[in-house]
């Protein structure tokens, strides 16, 4: 499986996914700098957590902008699988490559902790390695992680099974609607989540909860 | 020419940031104001002259950068 990581400035978890993919993949991602005009052919995309152009304006907003995005939406309508967490959720939002947006969390904390989720729909590339309804160890660290949609759009998400993680056991961080931490889009390659699976994949890490994501891709992809 | 952009939440969505300035105004007394909305303001000076180009010009930088339509709603105000 071939993988790239876009790398916006500010953004500071691109090494971390890098790691976690080769960990995984047993290959090396290509590094993908926002200024460039293409990506590799690959069967993952890496949008990875930070804080791109140091979140001015609104998270994600201008880093949506860069001149890979071309590129980056081409490619995604194509089908190829897009991975964005955290910071990269926020991008592709804004890119509305995904539906609704990420507010200020509700308590207006930056949160940096573990949480737990639940796997909402294993039927995904991203999530087949895991047990539907299995609930996963997940670390979290956000300002701006509070996933809100209008209430036709979080319909939609909840009737077609768009929502993939959840906050579990009242772990919510940030006042999410309906709990929701992690969507997909309708033909099924984009995911954008706010916890980070990539900082949960060796022992060092203190657990394997997020490993099932990459293995998920590596087992579709083949 | 000079423009003006306001940008404002959309009706529904939450503003926990203008709950916490309602807070803080409880707090220092001034019980009368209530349903705080933050939002953002910005001045541009445009190149464009004709009042119809430039708003046009603002309308698509308000949709593509200055708002997110998915939360926001903006409004421009040209100097005449």
């Amino acid at each position: 499986m071939k993988s790239a990581v876009i790398v916006y400035p500010g953004i500071n978890r691109e090494r971390d996914m890098a790691r976690a993919l080769e960990l995984v993949t047993g290959k090396k991602p290509h590094m993908v700098w926002h200024g460039d005009s293409e990506i590799p052919d690959v069967d993952v995309i890496a949008v990875p957590g930070g804080f791109s152009y140091g979140d001015y304006l609104r998270c994600g907003a201008i880093a949506a902008q860069s001149r890979i995005g071309a590129d980056l939406k081409k490619k995604a309508d194509k089908g190829v699988r897009v991975l964005a967490v955290c910071n990269g959720f926020q991008i592709v939002t804004e890119m509305q490559l995904l539906p609704g947006a990420l507010l200020r969390n509700a308590h207006l904390k930056f949160v940096c902790k573990e949480v737990k989720l639940e796997i909402a729909n294993n039927r995904t590339a991203f999530t087949n390695a895991y047990k539907q309804g299995q609930i996963i160890r997940c670390p979290v660290a956000h300002h701006d992680g509070n996933y809100f949609a209008d209430d036709e759009t979080v319909k939609r998400l909840e009737g077609e099974n768009h929502i993939v993680f959840r906050y579990a056991e009242g772990t919510n961080p940030n006042g999410s609607i309906n709990d929701i931490a992690g969507i997909i889009n309708e033909k099924g390659n984009v995911l954008g989540m706010m916890p980070h699976p990539e900082n949960l994949v060796e022992p060092l890490h203190g657990g394997l909860d997020g490993r099932g994501l990459f293995e998920s891709l590596l087992e579709t992809v083949a | 020419m000079k423009a003006r952009i306001k940008v404002t939440l959309k009706n529904g969505v939450l503003d926990p940031q203008g709950k916490a300035i309602e807070h803080a105004l409880d707090q220092l007394g001034f019980a009368g104001i209530g349903d705080v909305r933050q939002g953002k303001y910005f001045e541009v000076t445009l190149a464009e002259q004709n009042p119809d180009k430039a708003r046009a010009q603002l309308e698509d930088a308000c949709k593509k950068l200055f708002a997110n339509t998915v939360i926001e709603n903006y409004a421009i105000e040209l100097d005449a």
